[in-house]
This record gives structure tokens, C-alpha cells and sequence, in this order.
């Protein structure tokens, strides 16, 4: 990149802070179309129901997990669950350990992917190690343990 | 009493600070050597004084004095004493008395061994330090008061999250504040050369220590701090992007920019103001990164851990201390006459790459980290994860480690392009072989990242020894071998992160006593699972047989619980063999008496810490190699007689 | 890399040079600004329940303390406004404002409390030793009736009016400054 042959000459500071600049202008670029990607990679319930997620392309779905919804199939390690936003809700699986505070009515962010059947296969789970954890895009929504109801005001 | 015994320490360590910056300051603009005498002594009292404050401290969680309310707050009697002892930074306030500690024996360091600077410059610089100091000893006594009393006293302490119960973490995060506060000698240098307008050889030759160092301290912590994250959080992954660990990541990567740029200075005099930045950029990460941490701008749920006022008093320090510093660079750089210029093919052109392209990494996780909080301000909600860094940074990462393979291979100031790529056959035709064999091998079954990083790996592995191939070993400085050894360690780091992902085989299973699974060559039975008991916690801990070729081993993973607050986590088992690492963890107990399990295999893994470990060792033997004449001199000034 | 700019300014750059050299401070100041802003609006991290001027969600929670009745939503709903303070006895700020609440109660503001995650025994010990403001105490011991109410922490305190709406809610412990203005607010409930 700095191999011009023009190094030599006067211009030397020229020509490295002229690449310095394009460098960092390029890092900016970088990093905004690769953030373009990462904001359309989450999906609420709600999200997928309106637009619509072609089966096997990897997102990330935040929701609560219904209470009530969440059980174990019988290998022992698989669990079935709706993710809701209040607005809509989804059936998710996820095989594996799910982490200490995932529980019915937590906050979840789930990685995966949609199959045929419109249910959603977690590769992973997020749930932070903190039990008022909410997932970040879903902050301002109340979640009701009592009447099992999302209350959304976004 | 120890408490107010160590507030008064701080106090007085407060006003010696002052007095330090108003000496420095005075006798500068008034060229009274009187004034100047003073500052050396000044602030070795100021860092011995601080120093008592932390030991005070450290003291009253051992006690468990429950009238102290940090104590009360972030302690329990029943608590080990190692954590009790650990407790003393384990917490906002002592975390920042711990800092100040640091910074002021880093100034009473650059105070009593800097010699070859320029005395202007250095009292300058110990001017800087002080008036850093200062401001993060207003922050303590005005906001964060360490030593404040509980009346009346409670009963016992409110514990310790258990997650930090751990040795690795105890001892993590001073390593890093080491690391940060190391930087700030080097913006304090930067500053010191501003105000005197020398930016030469000399001074990167005194600064250039104190960066290795702050570098050395950074890459333990960080390779400590990924090695808990893997152990401790059982979730077999070792980097996580979280903005903590990118709060490290910054200042190292800026540090490891500067630590490049700094030898060249030393080495060639080129490259002035932008090492001058570079101090300053590398400290600030470490001011802002302490920022993000503390003020709870990035976790907002955490609503009782926020406190406004602390997040705008560090707001303010990191305003008027970078803001400040780059003002003065503005002002005063263009006065800095121009360093020695250089051809395009050169070893410091590979130095220019290596810092842009540690800048533009540096720059994308910055904003990485920082984008939830600016589409916040626009009303969405979005968060920044593994992907977007994995995706851009990968590259990047494996573009600068191509650079690292030809840098050392390349002469400084002129160099003739048909030799370097001679001298790059051997790993270029290694990296063919590679990348050859795990074609043939393993096509379409791993990853493009982690083969290219497997490829490069072997290359700059080779490449790395090159450098030694023509010269005489026992001769060789060990500066040289400093940086033979960290650059392998990049390398074997490499290979260990890109054989984790390529190679990783998990077996996830519900099993009951006497069941048995098959992975990846080991066969592991779940023989039983029984109830223990530690200090502070009880756990169900299971007995797992693991075997392979004929040897056996034991793992007991667990699933533990503490009482106080009450919080459940698993303790994961892990086997150690030449080849990699076997990971198990114990899930939830099923109701019909199986437990969930899950086991990894990862193919050499461990490589990514003892490549991390390398780094770290190879910027030792470079400060030693490159300061240990010094030194002598030193000792033999001493043993003249001759303190001064 | 700007700065390389700067050393030949005075060679002759000019203005482009001058201004790459103030371009670091430029990002910074934005920088800065941008982190202001986002400290500048605390309030939206301090989580206020959305059900002020709602009603108190129903709740019927099993007694907390050997010596106290335990508490059920319909006590709110007796006409006279009472205040509902969310403690535990593994909390030290709720130990810390245990004598607040204890003044309030001298004023005549009656109290009930609910306990979370919390077990009779340290519950009685902490009210022996911290003192015991409340008239009937529940026990909260998964959190529920915590999240029902849009609690995000303890020790919290709701002021609930007469007809079981809450009317206010007091996040973190309570500081002697803010027992005149909870007074305040109880009696103006009524």
C-alpha cells in the first residue's frame, strides 16, 4: 500500500497521512456496512411474523419465554419453548445446556435459524447472568409473571 | 482507626500530588532549578503515601471490619480469605484506589530511574503524571470515598458475586490496571516531550520500557481474563466480544501499535508525531474503556450499579486529560521538526502497515462497542455481537500477521524487494504446504477463516525464525529473541484459535450412572454424582471417567450452588493432554435421574493461551535484553555511592 | 497519522495540514459530547415502573416473619393510603434505611412489606436486629410478585392510595432527606 516509490521525495508525510486518512475512512465504512448487516440480524416475534425470515439464514430472536411453554423432550437435552414480544410469538428448540437463568419468563436471545416447519433452532442461547436481564432491543417492553403478558410501548 | 488512618494517607497523598504539578509547573515556566530539585522526592512520598492508603485497605477486608461500608458491601466473614483479600479491588471504589496506587509508584518509578531523558522533559513528564493522578485522587475523596463508615455497623457482609470467587479473576483485573496505568507513564511522556518540544530518539528510548511493560501487564491480563471466561462461564468459547474484554482489547491494541512505532523512533527517528498520538490514543482507550465500564453507559439494565455522578466525573477527567493532550498536540506538534525519512520498501514501511492496520482494528471495535449506544440516542435498540467483530476484524487480523512475517525479514531504511520475497520462500512454501494438506484433508469441512488461519499460522511460525537463520545464536541480543518468540507466540495463538474452530467436536447427551459416550477417540462414563461442600457453596458433583488409548482420567464437573446471594453456576472439568483439552460440564438433573451433559473436544486449544503466554515472555526478554546495560549502570552508580 | 502532516507544516502544508492537526481533538470532542448525552439521560436506565397510576397487581403471598400477618393485595384497597417497601435481609442498603422507615412509621404512615428471596428465619433476624416498621410482611420467594410490579431491585417502596393504585414509587434505599417529601406524598394520597 505505501510501496509508491514516491516515498523518498518531500511528500512523505503527505503520502502516509493520505493513507492514514483513507485507512481510518476505510475502517469506518467497514464497520458501518458490516453494522448494516448486524441491526438486521436480530428479529423480535414480531419481526419474523411481519417480514418474514427465509428458513436457515442465521438470526438472533430476543423475546421472553412464555411461561408455561418451555419443555423438555425426552433425550433429555432437548427443550421446546415460544419466544414472545407481546405482539407475536414463535415455537423455538434449542438442544444443549441452557444456561442458569433461563427460565420461563426471562428475557432470551436465542441464535439460529428458522427450519421448514417455522419453528426456530437455537444453536445458542444468551441469557446474561443477571436474573432482570432483558434483551437489549427489547428494553422498554414489561413483562407481567403474573398475567403472563408482554406489555409493549415501543 | 486503619480507615482513617488510610484516608488521611490519601489526603496527604492528594496534596503532594498538587504539589508535585505546581513544582513541575513553576519551575519550568520560571526556570528555577529550587522548585525542580523537589519533584523527584515529591513524588516518591506521594506514591509511598498512597501505597499506605491501599495497604489500609487491603487490611480492613482481611479483618472484615463491617463499619467500613465498601467492606460491608462487597464482603462476607465467611468469605476465603483470598477473596477476602482479592475483595480490596474486587469493588468500584478500591478498584480506583488501586489504580491511583499504581500510577503513583509508576511516577516514583520514572521519578528514581529515569536517566538518559532530558531533564526539562522528565520533570514535565512527572508534571503530568501528578496532575493525572490528581484528578483520579479527586475522584476518590469527592465521589468514591473508599473509607467511608457504615453507623451503625452490619451484621455481616453483603458477599461476593460468586462468579468472581475464582483465583484467575482475583488476580486479572490488576494485572490490567497495571497495563492501563502503565499507558499512562506513556502519555505523561508524551505530554512531558509536547511541553518541551523534543520528540527525538532519546525519548523513545526512555519511554519505550514503560510501554513494554504496560504492554507485557495488558497481554497477561487479557490471556488470563479469556482463560477464566473459558473455565468459569462453561460455555466452551474463549472470546466473547463482550464490552469488557473489548474495554482490554482497545488499550492493548493501541499499546501493541505503539510498542511498534516506539522502535521505530528509538531505532530510525522517524514516525515522531505519530508515536506522540499513538501514547496518547493508547491511554485514552484505557480511560475510555474504564469509562464504558464504570459509568454503566452500556449495561443499562444494572440500575442500582449506575451512579450518574461517577460516570460524569470520569467523563470529565477523560475530557480534560485527552482533550487536553490533544489540544496541546495540535499547538505544539507542528513545531516538532520532521524525523528521518525512509524508502518504500523498508522494515519501517512494514511498521507504517502494522500500525494502520492495528488502528483500523482498533477503530472498528471501537465503534463496534460504541454503535448500541449511538443507535440508542436515535431510539433503536440494537446490540453488536461476535459476528460483526469475527467478520471484520478475522481479515484484518490475518493481514497484519502476513505484514508480522515479512516485517522482521525486511532492513530498515532501504531494502531490495527480490531479496525480501527471497527471504520469504520458506514460509510462503510452507504456507502452500498447509494449506496443500488441509485441502486434501479436510475440504469443505472447515471454515474459511480458520483454514487461512491455520495457513498463516505456519508461515509467520516460520517466518519468525527466519530472522534467526543467519545469525549467531549464543550472539544474538535478547531483544531479538523478544520479538522472535512473541511473534511465534502470534503465530501459535493463531493455530490454537483457528483449530478450535475447525476442529471442535461436542457430544451432548442425557446420561444416568453407568452410562457411557463416545467422542472425538475418548470414551467417557458417567460413573456416579454426589452431593459437596466448600467454603460457601454446596454442589452436586459428578465422577466422570474419561479414557483414551489404554489411560484413564477423573473429571468432576459440577453444578454449584452458593447461598449468599443465592445463584447457581457450573463448575465445568477439564482434561488437559499434549493435543488439546477435553471440557465437560454437568447440566440440570432431569426428573427421571439423568443429567444433562456436555463434552468437548478441542484439538489444541490450549495453544491460544500458551501463545498468549509467549507474547507476554517476549516483551520480558526485550525489556531486559534492551534496559538490562542500564541497569548495571545503575547498580554499579550505587554501589559507588552515587544515588543521584 | 495526521500528525506526519503537521511536522512539515510549517514547511509549507498549509491549511490542510493545520486542520488534520486539530482533527484528533475534533473526533475526541465528538466523542465526548456523544457520551455526555448518553449520561445526561439517566433517568431511562432507572427502571420506573409502568404501573404508577395503575392498580396494584393482585397478589396473596405467604407470611415472611414469625410475628407478622402476611400480605395480600386486598390490604391496599381499605381506603386508607399505605406504603409497600420491597427489603430483603441479604440487602445492606435495606439495613441502611431501616431507620427511615422507622420514622415513617412514627409519622404515622403505615407500612407492609414484601421480603424477597428471603427465609423466615433471617427475615426475623433482621427485623431484631434493624427494627420492624411493617404491619404485615409477604414473602416474595421467586421474585413474582417483584416482577408484577415492575420492580427492578431492592429495597424499593410504592405509595399505594386508598383504592390499591399505585400513586408512587421510591427506587434504592431511603435517604433522611427523602422522608419529608414520601410524608408528603402519602398524606396527599389520602
Amino acid at each position: 500500500m505505501a510501496k509508491t516509490g514516491a516515498m523518498k521525495s518531500k511528500h512523505q508525510r503527505l503520502i502516509l497521512a493520505i493513507i492514514a486518512l483513507v485507512a481510518v475512512v476505510a475502517a469506518g465504512l467497514l464497520a458501518a456496512s458490516a453494522l448494516k448487516d448486524e441491526a438486521a440480524y436480530f428479529y423480535a416475534p414480531d419481526d419474523v411474523k411481519t417480514k418474514g425470515v427465509e428458513p436457515g439464514k442465521a438470526i438472533r430472536l430476543g423475546g421472553m419465554v412464555v411461561a408455561g411453554s418451555l419443555k423438555k423432550a425426552a433425550d433429555g437435552v432437548t427443550i421446546t419453548f415460544d419466544v414472545t414480544d407481546g405482539k407475536a410469538t414463535v415455537p423455538a428448540t434449542f438442544t444443549g445446556i441452557a444456561p442458569d437463568l433461563f427460565r420461563e419468563g426471562s428475557g432470551v436471545v436465542a441464535e439460529g435459524a428458522f427450519d421448514e416447519t417455522g419453528t426456530f433452532v437455537a444453536t445458542e442461547l444468551l441469557a446474561k447472568h443477571d436474573e432482570r436481564y432483558m434483551p437489549r432491543e427489547l428494553e422498554g417492553m414489561n413483562y407481567n409473571a403474573a398475567t403472563h403478558e408482554m406489555k409493549a410501548d415501543r | 482507626m486503619i480507615a482513617e488512618l488510610g484516608l488521611a494517607a490519601l489526603w496527604l497523598a492528594a496534596a503532594l500530588a498538587l504539589l508535585q504539578c505546581v513544582l513541575a509547573g513553576l519551575g519550568l515556566t520560571q526556570s528555577r532549578d529550587d522548585l525542580l530539585s523537589g519533584v523527584r522526592p515529591v513524588a516518591v512520598c506521594q506514591a509511598l503515601l498512597c501505597a499506605l492508603a491501599f495497604l489500609c485497605l487491603i487490611l480492613l477486608f482481611l479483618r472484615s471490619d463491617m463499619s467500613v461500608l465498601l467492606v460491608a458491601m462487597n464482603s462476607h466473614s465467611a468469605k476465603p480469605w483470598l477473596y477476602k483479600f482479592a475483595g480490596a479491588w474486587g469493588n468500584h471504589e478500591g478498584s480506583m484506589l488501586l489504580w491511583v496506587t499504581v500510577m503513583g509508584v509508576a511516577g516514583a518509578g520514572v521519578a528514581l530511574l529515569e536517566r538518559t531523558l532530558k531533564r526539562d522533559t522528565h520533570m514535565a513528564t512527572l508534571g503530568a503524571q501528578a496532575l493525572i493522578s490528581l484528578g483520579f485522587y479527586a475522584f476518590l475523596l469527592f465521589s468514591s470515598n473508599p473509607f467511608e463508615r457504615l453507623a451503625p455497623p452490619a451484621a455481616d457482609g453483603q458477599g461476593l458475586n460468586p462468579l468472581l470467587q475464582d483465583p484467575g479473576l482475583a488476580f486479572h483485573p490488576p494485572t490490567l490496571y497495571f497495563g492501563y496505568v502503565g499507558l499512562s507513564v506513556a502519555f505523561s511522556f508524551a505530554v512531558g516531550a509536547l511541553v518541551t518540544r523534543t520528540v527525538d530518539a532519546a525519548f523513545a528510548r526512555a519511554m519505550r520500557p514503560w510501554v513494554l511493560t504496560a504492554w507485557v501487564m495488558l497481554t497477561i491480563g487479557i490471556v488470563a481474563g479469556s482463560y477464566w471466561a473459558y473455565y468459569e462461564l462453561g460455555w466452551g468459547g474463549w472470546w466473547f466480544w463482550d464490552p469488557v474484554e473489548n474495554a482490554s482489547l482497545m488499550p492493548w491494541l493501541a499499546a501493541t501499535a505503539l510498542l511498534h512505532s516506539v522502535t521505530v523512533l528509538a531505532t530510525r527517528d522517524a514516525l515522531r508525531a505519530w508515536t506522540v498520538m499513538l501514547a496518547v490514543i493508547a491511554f485514552s482507550m484505557s480511560m475510555v474503556g474504564t469509562f464504558l465500564v464504570r459509568s454503566g453507559i452500556l449495561t443499562s439494565v444494572h440500575a442500582f450499579a449506575v451512579d450518574p455522578e461517577r460516570g460524569s466525573f470520569i467523563l470529565a477527567l477523560l475530557a480534560i486529560y485527552i482533550g487536553g493532550a490533544l489540544a496541546l498536540f495540535g499547538a505544539r506538534v507542528g513545531t516538532v521538526r520532521e524525523g528521518k525519512q525512509f524508502e518504500a520498501m523498508s522494515r519501517e514501511t512494514w511498521l507504517v502497515v502494522n500500525n494502520l492496520l492495528l488502528t483500523v482494528i482498533l477503530g472498528v471495535v471501537l465503534i463496534g462497542t460504541l454503535y448500541p449506544l449511538m443507535t440508542e440516542a436515535f431510539g433503536h435498540k440494537v446490540s453488536v455481537g461476535p459476528p460483526y467483530f469475527n467478520r471484520i476484524a478475522g481479515p484484518l487480523a490475518l493481514m497484519l500477521m502476513l505484514a508480522m512475517m515479512a516485517g522482521p525479514l525486511t532492513r530498515w531504511r532501504r531494502d531490495k524487494p527480490g531479496l525480501v520475497a527471497e527471504r520469504l520462500i520458506w514460509p510462503a512454501l510452507a504456507m502452500a504446504g498447509i494449506a496443500a494438506a488441509l485441502g486434501v484433508a479436510s475440504w469443505g469441512k472447515i471454515g474459511l477463516l480458520p483454514f487461512l488461519g491455520l495457513v498463516v499460522a505456519g508461515g509467520v511460525a516460520l517466518g519468525s525464525i527466519v530472522p534467526l537463520g543467519k545469525r549467531n545464536l549464543r550472539r544474538t541480543p535478547l531483544f531479538v529473541w523478544g520479538m522472535v518468540i512473541a511473534h511465534m507466540g502470534c503465530a501459535v495463538s493463531l493455530a490454537g484459535m483457528a483449530a478450535d474452530s475447525a476442529f471442535t467436536t461436542e457430544k451432548l447427551a442425557a446420561m444416568k450412572p453407568g452410562d457411557n459416550v463416545e467422542a472425538a477417540g475418548w470414551s467417557v462414563t458417567f460413573s456416579s454424582v454426589a452431593p459437596v461442600a466448600g467454603e460457601n457453596w454446596s454442589a452436586m458433583q459428578a465422577d466422570m471417567i474419561a479414557q483414551r488409548g489404554g489411560a484413564e482420567a477423573l473429571l468432576n464437573p459440577q453444578n454449584r450452588f452458593f447461598s449468599d446471594p443465592p445463584t447457581t453456576t457450573t463448575e465445568s472439568a477439564i482434561l488437559t493432554r499434549w493435543d488439546g483439552q477435553l471440557y465437560i460440564v454437568l447440566g440440570d438433573a432431569l426428573d427421571d435421574g439423568r443429567w444433562q451433559v456436555r463434552i468437548w473436544w478441542k484439538p489444541f486449544v490450549t495453544l491460544i493461551w500458551l501463545g498468549g503466554l509467549m507474547i507476554a515472555a517476549g516483551g520480558v526478554l526485550t525489556i531486559i535484553g534492551r534496559e538490562r546495560r542500564g541497569w548495571l549502570l545503575k547498580l554499579r552508580k550505587i554501589h559507588a555511592g552515587d544515588w543521584g | 497519522m495526521a500528525a506526519e502532516v503537521a511536522e512539515n507544516s510549517c514547511g509549507g502544508l498549509g491549511l490542510m495540514g493545520r486542520i488534520l492537526l486539530w482533527l484528533p481533538l475534533a473526533l475526541f470532542a465528538a466523542l465526548a459530547l456523544f457520551f455526555a448525552s448518553g449520561l445526561l439521560r439517566p433517568d431511562e436506565r432507572v427502571i420506573t415502573s409502568k404501573l404508577v397510576g395503575k392498580p396494584l397487581p393482585a397478589f396473596e403471598l405467604p407470611q415472611a416473619a414469625s410475628d407478622r400477618p402476611p400480605l395480600s393485595s386486598a390490604e391496599f384497597a381499605k381506603g386508607k393510603p399505605r406504603m409497600l417497601n420491597i427489603f430483603a435481609s441479604w440487602c445492606v442498603p435495606c439495613a441502611a434505611e431501616s431507620s427511615q422507615l422507622l420514622a415513617l412509621e412514627k409519622a404515622g404512615v403505615p407500612i407492609d412489606a414484601i421480603a424477597i428471596r428471603d427465609a423466615r428465619e433471617d427475615v426475623d433476624a433482621f427485623l431484631a436486629r434493624w427494627g420492624n416498621p411493617y404491619d404485615h410482611i409477604g414473602l416474595d420467594a421467586r421474585s413474582s410478585v417483584q416482577i408484577a410490579l415492575g420492580s427492578s431491585g431492592v429495597p424499593e417502596t410504592f405509595i399505594v392510595d386508598g383504592q390499591g393504585r399505585i400513586v408512587h414509587q421510591h427506587i434504592g434505599d431511603i435517604r433522611a432527606e427523602d422522608v419529608p417529601k414520601l410524608i408528603a406524598i402519602w398524606k396527599g394520597a389520602q
